[in-house]
């Protein structure tokens, strides 16, 4: 990465407060929403702040005036994952909380995160993770890039930014291949859990980060009505969500030298081959 | 009865099997109509018809730039159908594709589904599998990507005739994203990941060596997967990491080699068929979902059963 004396960049990295994946995770049968009780940052949200966070450090720092926002659309305790944000280096955070959320599709979910974004204002990048670990859509940042009129570079193995030009580039697999893209900025970044490895904040960063701002915003704030957003706004209903059966064991055997024989009679049973 | 478009971003002279399923569904919606944002094969109209696709709208590919013309493409291909629902596959860039039009024409977007009924409900997993889920649009065109392995491919009994289309797309109005270069991938005789009906994977168990999973997986005609322990330790490419970081995968067959199963591997195969077990640690919790679980060495189960399969083949 090339180091010059540009302007300063104004970040938004996006985070999302999900269920632990090391848990068991439920969905309410008479709600139909997800159990939020156990939620933590998305681990495909680390990669984000840490790509975020890097970059600001390859031009300079923040002493030169670059930002970086953690921002998060939730209920309260969705707050918690900004907090980890900013330990890990974020300067500050934004936290949209609005109960008329609840139930949003992606293209709603789009809609308010562009409207949170060009709320904060004057943004150059907003990066994320390569999906969030619960509903694994990953397709809102090509939204928001749709809603922003951002240069849209997702899915990046890796991420260089040329200081002097404020171009972008990543590398991304397609198809059978893999690009190399780049695109000036303004632009939504996603990056994959191959592009970096994110820090884990020590005692002093936890310090600093009690000091730092997180601002509550509201649909309000962002001049958006409660009906074009949440469940009244979002086309996709759903109707039911049932736990698959839990699988069984079926037979465990120990080898005693004829393992490998046994397994081709249990395919050919099962007439796998 | 819907009208249903399916959109490919290519596709060669006979479509892939993901491709295939994609075509079943929409046959089974209402009369589909295809449109590809590149160059069709003559080969591929014919095969079109034996799904019983009487509509190809085709965008040739005539820029560089990324991104853009997939996404001129899809907007006019859902303008000139006038369909209410649109398939396309389950990849990133699809997916991505989808879900940008689905804003720009004020739709709606359901992904990783496995079926569609005629009455446009779509079943779709939740949480990595755990659970299913049914959902539905209120209106405007709904986009869905279908996971791959999901529905029987099954040909129309009467093939019908394809009355093919150039599609007029206007010019690109996103941002510019450049292509600086391309990598070509090293090409494999197996079949892909995610599409595969047999998927053999090995983890931490492996300890280095992939030859014997990949023998298996050859001895059955399958693709090879890893855990993100194997990947990580740069045993294999990242591009075969399976969980829930990685690919997902729904074969009929799962093998997992010296893989311990934990929560984030599951998620990426719980949904398997049939799902094979070798591991030497008999605690290792892939066992608690395995069909048929074997505690022993994979250096010598695998090999033993890849030569037992050629053995009764020959």
């Amino acid at each position: 990465m090339t180091e010059e004396n540009t302007a300063p960049l104004k970040i938004v990295v996006l985070v999302k407060h999900v269920p632990d994946v090391q848990f068991d995770r439920h969905i309410d049968s008479a709600s139909l929403r997800l159990d939020r009780s156990e939620s933590v940052l998305s681990e495909l949200d680390e990669y984000a702040v840490e790509a975020a966070v890097a970059l600001v450090e390859s031009q300079g720092g923040f002493a030169a005036g670059h930002e970086v926002i953690a921002a998060t659309m939730g209920a309260k305790s969705a707050s918690n994952s900004i907090k980890k944000a900013l330990q890990m280096g974020a300067s500050s955070g934004v936290h949209l909380n609005d109960e008329a959320l609840i139930g949003s599709d992606t293209v709603v979910t789009s809609k308010a995160l562009a409207a949170l974004v060009e709320h904060v204002g004057d943004v150059d990048l907003v990066v994320t993770g390569m999906s969030s670990t619960d509903a694994e859509t990953s397709v809102v940042p090509a939204q928001l890039a749709e809603r922003l009129n951002f240069a849209q570079l997702t899915h990046a193995l890796n991420v260089d930014f040329d200081g002097a030009t404020r171009e972008l580039s990543i590398r991304r697999d397609h198809a059978d291949r893999t690009l190399t893209l780049a695109a000036a900025l303004p632009a939504v970044l996603s990056v994959t859990d191959q592009a970096n490895d994110p820090r884990y904040p020590n005692f002093k960063a936890i310090m600093a980060a009690k000091k730092k701002s997180i601002t509550e915003v509201s649909l309000a704030d962002l001049g958006l009505a409660a009906q074009a957003v949440g469940a009244a706004g979002s086309h996709i209903t759903v109707l039911n969500a049932e736990a698959r059966p839990a699988r069984e064991a079926g037979t465990i055997i120990n080898d005693s030298g004829q393992a490998g024989i046994a397994l081709v009679d249990f395919l050919a049973e099962q007439k796998l081959i | 009865m819907p009208s249903a478009l399916v959109f490919f971003t290519e596709l060669s002279d006979a479509p892939s099997k993901a491709q295939r399923e994609l075509l079943t569904l929409a046959a089974s919606i209402g009369e589909p109509t295809v449109a590809v944002a590149s160059e069709v094969p003559e080969a591929a109209v014919t095969q079109l018809g034996a799904y019983g696709v009487n509509k190809l709208l085709v965008a040739p590919a005539n820029e560089s730039s990324f991104l853009d013309h997939s996404l001129s493409a899809l907007e006019a291909a859902v303008k000139e159908s006038a369909a209410q629902v649109v398939v396309v596959a389950n990849d990133n860039f699809s997916r991505e594709v989808a879900a940008r039009i689905a804003v720009r024409v004020d739709g709606s977007i359901v992904t990783d589904a496995i079926d569609i009924s005629a009455d446009l409900v779509v079943t779709k997993d939740e949480l990595a599998g755990s659970y299913s889920a049914q959902a539905q649009a209120s209106g405007g065109v709904l986009f869905v990507t279908l996971k791959p392995n999901s529905i029987e491919d099954t040909p129309q009994a009467q093939a019908v005739s394809v009355s093919v289309e150039e599609l007029a797309v206007s010019a690109a109005t996103a941002p510019s994203v450049r292509i600086m270069a391309t990598e070509e991938k090293v090409a494999s005789d197996r079949p892909k990941l995610t599409e595969a009906r047999v998927v053999v994977a090995g983890g931490r168990g492996v300890n280095g060596d992939f030859s014997a999973v990949e023998a298996l997986a050859d001895a059955l005609g399958g693709a090879v997967g890893a855990s993100r322990a194997a990947t990580d330790a740069g045993w294999i490419s990242h591009d075969a990491q399976i969980g829930q970081t990685g690919v997902t995968v729904s074969p009929q067959l799962f093998i997992s080699a010296g893989i311990s199963g934990a929560i984030q591997q599951k998620a990426g195969m719980q949904t398997s068929k049939c799902i094979i077990a070798i591991n030497k640690d008999v605690d290792a919790p892939v066992f608690e979902i395995a069909d048929f679980g074997i505690v022993g060495d994979l250096d010598k189960v695998l090999p033993q059963a890849a030569e037992e399969i050629r053995r009764r083949q020959a």
